[in-house]
């Protein structure tokens, strides 16, 4: 625990501070902290609607104003944060969790399969993943869950290239050799031995595809597909606040900001981990 | 020789599976076209009639090979909504959203490249600072977010861009031009943000590599040695990831058309989903495929002649 | 290591480098920022006049202040081009400015002769007489004919053994020509409202691409179509009733409805049919505001062949449970109309006010009711929404949040408007339904004849002996009176039975640039280009 916090403070040796790395976790927590609160307590029902109190702005008693349906947005984002996370989370699990199996697979085994299996990452990489989910969410209708699943399986095919770059090239150094020679099986080889050492890459994608897949759903309910109302994921959200640019331009910005601080926070993380070293 | 001749070939295999994809993926959507053509005007009689008309009614496969012969042949179909030829009507529209992506590619070039380089080279530095925080907040925007508020700065504020004035090539080449720039740059800076912090990586990177000390110890001066071997060297994944970014792109472009109104292939792409219009949609991925493979053996090519070392397992 | 060897050379020709190219691409714009300043605070407020022109000078090539030419924003591309395959509400508003029938709707809902100058229709209601209005040309310079018009009429009726573009058709038996200037349409079965029918197109028989190449009669012609892009019009000068004020209409295709204040406010188009309340609050006074009502049956509709919605309490339930007017306030502002029937106030005479309080807002009557049906904890069900219509969502969304308050808990789920034509509206997959069902014609019948029990669009399965039998009065009766006592009947037991939950007819925002004036409404779809005029 005392070294977790060394990594806060100044490095003795340099005389550098790992401010990427501080940054990141502060906001990440305080994101963190907006969503675990909202499970259990909002300013107000985010669902609630007023027809007396449409479009208001900043002020002491909606620190967001509230929307066109006189819900408040602070209430909502609070909750949207949640579906957002749940969405990002679910996308990394599949497409994070599928693509390893295959990448560790195929790179380890080779052959026919792998020839195969390539052919068919290949063609999925040969489409920008916005175009495959939305090909995907097309087939699964929209809501909460097909856009993760949607999401998940275009993450698919990245995931499996990393880990399978990674198992070519460990699969012949001599500490696999060895486990091999001692009559070690190949699953055993694959998961035991091989996988802790693309840990470290496999980490960094995963911050890269969080945020990847935050943006990805932002864009998608942008083109009108995505969480379902009246539970709107934060960019359903955004996507609707754009037409009050105008004359309530504080309800597009506040939530515009949230993202980009959910983003923000887990991308100087992954750069703050990587200046660790 | 032999090994571009390999990657052509895998690349033709890639091209059949992603056709096949898209025709099964569109066969298991739900809608279709003719319920679509009616609409709440559509009796159980005539759907039936114009299903057997257009075809629909034959197997899975028939379909597939049918549309794959007469695609060989460099026939793409008719739109069902537009009731035009497929390659007519994308003809129109390749010309809007390839201006717009290599606008973007360019602008992503000459922002990335220069600062890659300088921020690796004062590494640390407080312009490095400053340009990695940037680089951090513009990649974590949502692209259709940015694409709004420039619009709404530059359009509403500053005035000094119409929003959704957008003039065809055909009829105004200039007002064509200075409209795409804003969302060329929408589309460029999150492209620029992260090949800045590649090259700005890689360049670190080769910098601590032995050669690079040893041309040091031979008394080279530091540019030389920077742009004769280290930008040599570092320019590899950059350019990996450029061309990547130059697929992206075209494609990318989709919500960023949809943001400034701009009637390119990507709209189409976005309607054609929309209607069912599935000959337009497996004509604009086939092309999105071709391009998109074509670029990684580019790239592939470009690797060889700056490193003739580099073996290419497989 | 490479920090401080680096020569100051390099780096400034990099900036030096990098300025040049960023200065080269921004230059035609910063040129412009100059011209501008001076009005820069003035976002949204109203742009003096001077600069207004200016801004039109530079951004388009028509020129200051063209009045000869508008611009004229739609939702979505038209989806097709042949008058008699063009099915989408917002297709066939536009093609009334392009194509005509034998009758035209003018704006009170009344027919008027159009290429038929003077019609007759017999007692019995069995055959129609049609006199060919002379000297009517077509936009490719021919003149309409007899032939013409028994083409079009039997391309729509499928006699060549194809199916009826439009169902009502079946009803023909036979189109003859009397002579070069009559002719007699004659049905199976009499209808003395066949005639609101008669405003379908008339195209020219010899024209072999309908699509590709459209011939009309009306007072605008086609002259090019980009896909996605915009569809161009332009006046057509032998046009026989009055003429056009505007040269030429541009339709521009706004994909992204967020940015249509924008594009308004930019001046890239100049007036945009149907915008919501909300936008309509962020326009400055550059423009004005046409306000009046959409001609359609917003309801809730209900699936009467779905538990739970096949008992009639449960029905009534709901719509104990909801008030329009809280709808209204939500979603537009508070315009709107009430209804409780599907019937609109369009219609005049056949609208009946009494039945919007069939049910007003109760509570505990509504939990009664579940009581009495079986359900007195609720019970749960889905409302399937097509996306792309916001006020739909939106009426949904305010929906559920009034269910609550009776116990039932509905989920709202977004589908793609081709998945709902063919999940709910086709194939009659779905619990309960949030649309707008418009008339195509002029006529009781085509709101009401889809609740028949055994139509062939009666997508909520609707099923009423009772009902049935007023219906097929109406259409028979040849009284006027007995024919609008039996339509009133039929919208009576739809309120009673609780078809379905009745809201609103929405209200419709037109946005005008005030350099035009004349916008007109319909009580049917129609966008009728040839009244707008320049303002001065």
């Amino acid at each position: 625990m005392k070294k977790f916090f060394s990594l806060f403070k100044k490095n003795k040796a340099t005389g550098e501070r790992n401010t990427f790395l501080l940054l990141g976790a502060i906001i990440t927590g305080l994101m963190l902290l907006m969503v675990i609160v909202g499970l259990f307590y909002t300013p107000y029902n985010p669902t609630k609607m007023d027809a007396s109190a449409k479009l208001q702005g900043i002020s002491l008693k909606h620190i967001m104003g509230t929307d066109n349906m006189g819900r408040d947005v602070f209430s909502r984002v609070m909750y949207g944060s949640r579906i957002t996370v749940a969405i990002a989370t679910f996308t990394i699990i599949i497409g994070a969790g599928i693509g390893t199996i295959i990448g560790a697979l195929t790179g380890y085994f080779g052959g026919i399969a792998d020839e195969i299996t390539m052919r068919i990452i290949d063609a999925m990489l040969a489409f920008p993943s916005i175009l495959l989910s939305l090909v995907f969410v097309s087939l699964f209708g929209t809501g909460t869950y097909q856009v993760a699943i949607a999401l998940g399986i275009s993450f698919i095919p990245s995931f499996a290239r990393i880990v399978r770059g990674e198992f070519l090239r460990c699969k012949n150094m001599d500490y696999v050799e060895v486990a091999r020679l001692q009559g070690v099986s190949d699953i055993r080889i694959i998961f035991v031995h091989i996988l802790p050492n693309t840990v470290g890459v496999l980490l960094s994608s995963v911050m890269i595809g969080f945020n990847n897949a935050v943006l990805a759903e932002a864009g998608l309910s942008f083109l009108g597909i995505g969480a379902q109302p009246p539970h709107a994921s934060l960019g359903k959200m955004l996507s609707d606040a754009q037409g009050y640019l105008f004359n309530r331009p504080s309800y597009v910005i506040s939530i515009g900001v949230v993202i980009v601080l959910m983003v923000l926070g887990f991308s100087f993380l992954g750069e703050g981990i990587k200046r660790i070293k | 020789m032999r090994y571009i001749l390999k990657k052509v070939l895998s690349m033709v295999l890639t091209l059949i599976v992603v056709s096949l994809c898209v025709f099964l993926a569109f066969s298991l959507i739900p809608g279709d076209p003719v319920t679509r053509m009616f609409g709440t005007e559509a009796t159980p009689e005539l759907i039936a009639q114009y299903r057997e008309k257009m075809g629909f009614n034959d197997p899975l496969l028939v379909r597939y090979f049918r549309w794959f012969t007469s695609f060989l042949q460099g026939d793409m179909g008719t739109s069902y909504d537009y009731k035009v030829p497929v390659a007519g009507m994308l003809a129109e529209k390749i010309p809007i959203t390839l201006t717009l992506a290599v606008m973007s590619f360019v602008i992503m070039v000459i922002i990335s490249i220069p600062l890659g380089i300088y921020t690796a080279k004062y590494e640390n530095g407080i312009i490095d600072h400053i340009i990695s925080v940037i680089n951090q907040i513009i990649m974590a925007i949502p692209p259709f977010f940015s694409g709004i508020l420039l619009t709404f700065f530059f359009g509403v504020i500053l005035k000094i861009f119409t929003p959704g004035g957008f003039v065809s090539y055909t009829k105004d080449l200039h007002g064509f031009l200075k409209y795409l720039i804003l969302p060329a740059f929408a589309i460029a800076l999150p492209k620029a943000a992260m090949a800045t912090k590649l090259l700005r990586g890689s360049v670190i990177e080769e910098a601590g590599k032995d050669y690079t000390r040893t041309a040091y110890s031979r008394g080279n001066t530091t540019n030389a040695v920077l742009y004769l071997h280290v930008l040599k060297n570092a320019m590899i994944p950059v350019i990996t990831f450029m061309g990547m970014a130059l697929a992206d792109m075209v494609a990318g472009s989709i919500v960023i058309e949809q943001v400034f109104g701009i009637p390119g292939v990507s709209r189409i792409l976005l309607s054609s989903i929309n209607n069912r219009d599935y000959p337009v949609v497996e004509a604009i991925i086939m092309g999105i495929a071709i391009m998109v493979l074509v670029i990684n053996l580019l790239v592939d090519i470009i690797y060889r002649i700056i490193d003739p070392r580099i073996e290419v397992e497989e | 290591m490479m920090k401080k060897s680096i020569g100051r050379r390099s780096l400034s020709s990099i900036l030096v480098v990098l300025t040049t190219l960023t200065l080269t691409l921004s230059g035609c714009s910063s040129k412009k920022a100059e011209e501008s300043t001076p009005d820069v605070t003035n976002a949204t407020e109203t742009a003096s006049s001077s600069e207004n022109s200016e801004t039109e000078t530079a951004d388009s090539t028509a020129g200051a202040d063209d009045l000869s030419k508008i611009t004229i924003g739609i939702p979505q591309d038209i989806d097709s081009m042949d008058p008699h395959m063009a099915k989408a509400a917002g297709t066939r508003e536009i093609l009334f400015n392009v194509f005509e029938g034998l009758v035209k709707p003018d704006q009170d809902g009344n027919l008027q002769p159009a290429l038929a100058s003077d019609y007759t229709i017999s007692e019995d209601g069995m055959t129609y007489t049609f006199t060919l209005r002379d000297g009517v040309k077509f936009h490719d310079g021919s003149s309409v004919t007899a032939e013409d018009v028994k083409y079009s009429i039997e391309r729509n009726a499928g006699t060549d053994g194809t199916d009826p573009l439009i169902s009502a058709f079946s009803n023909i038996d036979k189109v003859e020509i009397q002579d070069d200037s009559t002719i007699v349409l004659t049905l199976k079965e009499a209808n003395t409202e066949f005639l609101a029918y008669m405003i379908v197109a008339i195209i020219p028989a010899s024209n072999e691409d309908p699509e590709g190449n459209p011939i009309g009669t009306g007072p605008y012609k086609f002259v090019s179509r980009s896909p996605q892009e915009n569809v161009i019009l332009t006046k057509f000068d032998e046009y026989w009733g009055e003429p056009a004020y505007i040269q030429d209409i541009t339709l521009k295709i706004e994909a992204n409805a967020d940015s249509v204040v924008m594009d308004l406010e930019g001046g890239s188009i100049d007036m945009y049919p149907r915008i919501t309340s909300a936008q309509m609050a962020q326009l400055s006074d550059k423009f004005d505001v046409y306000e009046g009502t959409m001609n359609l049956v917003q309801a809730l509709y209900l699936n009467n062949a779905e538990k739970p919605f096949d008992n009639e309490l449960v029905r009534q339930a709901l719509c104990y449970a909801i008030d329009p007017q809280t709808i209204m306030d939500f979603v537009s502002d508070g315009k709107g109309t009430e209804i409780g029937s599907s019937m609109f106030p369009s219609f005049g005479k056949y609208f009946d006010a009494s039945l919007n309080d069939t049910y007003n807002q109760d509570i505990d009557k509504a939990k009664e009711l579940l009581a009495e049906a079986g359900y007195p904890n609720g019970f749960d069900f889905t409302i399937t929404v097509p996306s792309n219509y916001t006020q739909h969502v939106d009426t949904a969304q305010v929906l559920v949040e009034q269910f609550k308050e009776i116990g039932v808990n509905a989920t709202i789920q977004e589908v793609e408007w081709n998945s709902w034509l063919d999940d709910v509206y086709t194939n009659r997959n779905f619990q309960s339904t949030v649309i707008g069902v418009d008339a195509s014609t002029l006529t009781a019948y085509a709101l009401l004849s889809r609740f028949r029990s055994d139509a062939h669009n009666n997508f909520i399965n609707f099923s009423d002996a009772d009902y049935d039998v007023a219906l097929d009065a109406a259409i028979k009766a040849t009284d006027d009176d007995e024919k609008t006592k039996n339509y009133k009947e039929c919208e009576k037991i739809l309120s009673e039975k609780a078809a379905n939950v009745y809201i609103q007819d929405l209200p419709e925002f037109v946005v005008l640039n005030k350099k035009f004036t004349g916008y007109t409404f319909y009580p049917l779809y129609a966008q009728d280009f040839a009244k707008i005029k320049p303002a001065n």
